[in-house]
C-alpha cells in the first residue's frame, strides 16, 4: 500500500516539464510496480513470471529490430 | 472418481484440476498469456508511433502541444487510483469481505467512467479544433501533414485504449452483479482475480501513452517551432 502511494505521487511529478528519458523511466518504474504488486507477479509461480518476461522479450525484439533498421537507413 | 462435491473436490473445482490452487494458478497464467498477445497488439501501435516520431520529431513535439496535459494528468491519476481500488477488490475477494468487494468494484467502475468522461471531453476539444484526421483536418502550424500523422496515432492508440476501458466497464457490471449475490468466496474468486489482471494491464498501457503523447512537447525540442 505504501508503494501504491508512491506510484500516485510519481504520477504528479510527471506533470512537470520533464524530458523524454525521465518521463519514460518513470513510466517503466510505474509499470514495473503495477506488474509486481497489483498483478501479484512477484508472489506468483515461476511459470507465470516466465510468461510475463517472455511477453516483454518479444516486445523488445519487435521494437529493437525494427528501429535498428529505421535509424541505420541512409535517407 | 465421482462428480459429487466433497471436501477434497468442491463444486467450484473443475474436474480436470487436482487442487483449487492449481486451478487458480492456471486461470491467472492463461490470462497473462492473453495479455501477452495484447502487449504485442499495443506494441505494434507503439512501434508505429516510434517510427514516425523518430522521422518527424519536431512536428510530433509541436502537435503534442495541442493535447491538454492537465486533463491527461488527471486521467493518469484517476486510472492509477482505479487500479488501486481494483487491487483492494481482489484483496477483499481473497479475504471474503463481500460488502467491501462490491464497494471497491463500484469505485473502480466509477473511476473508469470518470476516465472515459474526461477522454470524451478531450475528443470533443479535438473535434472543435478540427484536429481529427480526415477531410476536416485543419492545422494552424507548419508540418500539417506530419501533425496529422501524430493525431492519427493519437486517436488510434487512445481509441483502442478507451475501447479496452469500455469492455472492462461492461465486465465490471457483470462482476458487481455476481459479487452482490455472494458468488465469490475466498476459495473461488478467479473471475475477480483475472479481471484485476486485465484492468492493471489497461492501466499500464495508459502509463506509457501519457508521457509519449502528452509530455513530449513540454520541453524545448531543437527546431520545434515554438
Amino acid at each position: 500500500m505504501v508503494l501504491t502511494a508512491i506510484t500516485v505521487a510519481v504520477a504528479y511529478y510527471d506533470l512537470g516539464p520533464l524530458n523524454t528519458i525521465v518521463a519514460l523511466s518513470i513510466a517503466v518504474t510505474k509499470a514495473t510496480l503495477v506488474i509486481l504488486y497489483f498483478m501479484h507477479v512477484r508472489y506468483s509461480p515461476s511459470l507465470t513470471k516466465l510468461v510475463v518476461a517472455g511477453s516483454f522479450l518479444w516486445l523488445f525484439i519487435l521494437l529493437s529490430i525494427t528501429m535498428s533498421d529505421y535509424v541505420s537507413r541512409g535517407w | 472418481m465421482s462428480d459429487t462435491p466433497s471436501a477434497a473436490h468442491p463444486a467450484h473445482l473443475a474436474h480436470h484440476f487436482d487442487t483449487v490452487e492449481q486451478q487458480r494458478e492456471s486461470s491467472s497464467l492463461w490470462m497473462l498469456v492473453f495479455l501477452s498477445q495484447e502487449v504485442m497488439f499495443f506494441g505494434g501501435l507503439f512501434l508505429a508511433y516510434l517510427v514516425y516520431r523518430s522521422s518527424y520529431p519536431a512536428a510530433f513535439a509541436e502537435a503534442s502541444h495541442h493535447l491538454d496535459v492537465v486533463l491527461g494528468g488527471i486521467n493518469t491519476v484517476i486510472l492509477i487510483a482505479s487500479s488501486l481500488t481494483m487491487a483492494l477488490a481482489v484483496y477483499c475477494a481473497q479475504t471474503g469481505k463481500r460488502n467491501l468487494l462490491v464497494m471497491f468494484l463500484l469505485a473502480t467502475m466509477l473511476l473508469g467512467l470518470a476516465f472515459l468522461g474526461i477522454k470524451a471531453v478531450e475528443y470533443h476539444h479535438k473535434y472543435v479544433d478540427k484536429l481529427i484526421p480526415g477531410v476536416a483536418f485543419s492545422y494552424p502550424g507548419p508540418n500539417a501533414q506530419h501533425a496529422q500523422l501524430f493525431f492519427s496515432l493519437y486517436f488510434a492508440m487512445t481509441g483502442m485504449h478507451a475501447l479496452h476501458m469500455v469492455i472492462g466497464f461492461g465486465l465490471l457490471i457483470w462482476l458487481v452483479n455476481d459479487a452482490r449475490k455472494g458468488r465469490f468466496t475466498p476459495e473461488y474468486h478467479s473471475h475477480i482475480e483475472i479481471f484485476g489482471l486485465y484492468w492493471h494491464f489497461v492501466d499500464i498501457v495508459w502509463i506509457f501513452l501519457f508521457p509519449l503523447l502528452y509530455l513530449i512537447g513540454l520541453h524545448g525540442v531543437p527546431g520545434g517551432g515554438h
